[in-house]
């Protein structure tokens, strides 16, 4: 008798853009049943401060944000929770960009413009789906 | 003084916008030299400053209606005030990501600040000529206007 595999816990996420437009958009195209959102931020000030109080496994994060951007904010949630994962959603499409978000600790990186299913499958392939 | 390069890194940054985040393509229309130093702002504009090797000004502005459909296409069912300045705020993202991929980090781009008819000095190109390039989706009619030295 072949063993039943055991299904994937929900994980939760959270979305931080200073755009109205994004967070919705990204809160609205993700499909991911193993994603639940569980709240948003508008900057990188904002997202720290709720990521302590929601401690969540996945998080969605543009750069160019005011208070504090994205850059610094990977920086202090990566020592509040070092095994979160974080998707930079940015319109910034130089590698060099890229590359300093990686460094920092992010996981992944999708640039803005993006498609449902672009967004669809940068999440799948964040949490090895 | 207009490089053909420049114009098209600002100009394919809108049209992967349009094309991308709302399904539906736009194209480009007849580019023109504006040598009214008042600006050329429709409803809204999303301005992002340059400096470095080279000084000015790029903008995407856009009308109210067009803005509004855009946001509608990207399955947004709240049109207000807040969502339409974010759009433009996005788009305006997207041509300063597009000119930092393409001209490389000497050339010195701001973050975006958008702006309306009643405080359209923002977007006003202070020295020079404009150039402005026509952005035509479905049946409406958007410009990214060019304004460096």
């Amino acid at each position: 008798m072949s063993a039943v595999p055991k299904p994937r816990q929900q994980m939760r996420m959270m979305i931080v853009d200073d755009s109205n437009v994004m967070r919705r958009r990204i809160e609205r195209s993700q499909q991911n049943d193993l994603l639940e959102v569980v709240g948003t931020a508008v900057n990188g000030l904002d997202a720290v401060t709720k990521f302590k109080q929601l401690m969540p496994d996945v998080m969605t994060l543009d750069l160019t944000m005011p208070e504090m951007d994205g850059i610094e904010c990977v920086e202090h949630v990566i020592k509040i929770k070092p095994d979160v994962l974080i998707l930079v959603v940015s319109a910034l499409a130089d590698k060099a960009t890229a590359v300093e978000a990686i460094e920092k600790g992010a996981n992944g990186f999708l640039c803005k413009p993006f498609t449902d299913d672009q967004l669809n499958e940068a999440l799948a392939e964040l949490i090895g789906e | 003084m207009f490089d053909a390069e420049e114009v098209r890194t600002f100009v394919q940054g809108t049209v992967h916008f349009f094309e991308t985040a709302t399904g539906h393509a736009a194209t480009v229309g007849s580019p023109y030299l504006c040598i009214d130093k008042s600006a050329v702002v429709q409803d809204y504009a999303g301005v992002i400053g340059i400096s470095g090797n080279r000084e000015g000004k790029v903008y995407f502005t856009a009308p109210r209606g067009m803005l509004s459909v855009m946001l509608m296409c990207m399955n947004e069912t709240d049109t207000g005030e807040q969502n339409v300045r974010d759009l433009v705020g996005e788009v305006a993202n997207t041509i300063s990501g597009n000119a930092r991929r393409d001209f490389g980090r000497n050339f010195v781009i701001s973050t975006p600040t958008v702006c309306d008819r009643t405080n359209a000095s923002t977007a006003a190109a202070t020295t020079g000529r404009s150039f402005v390039i026509p952005i035509n989706w479905r049946s409406y009619a958007a410009n990214v206007v060019v304004c460096l030295q």
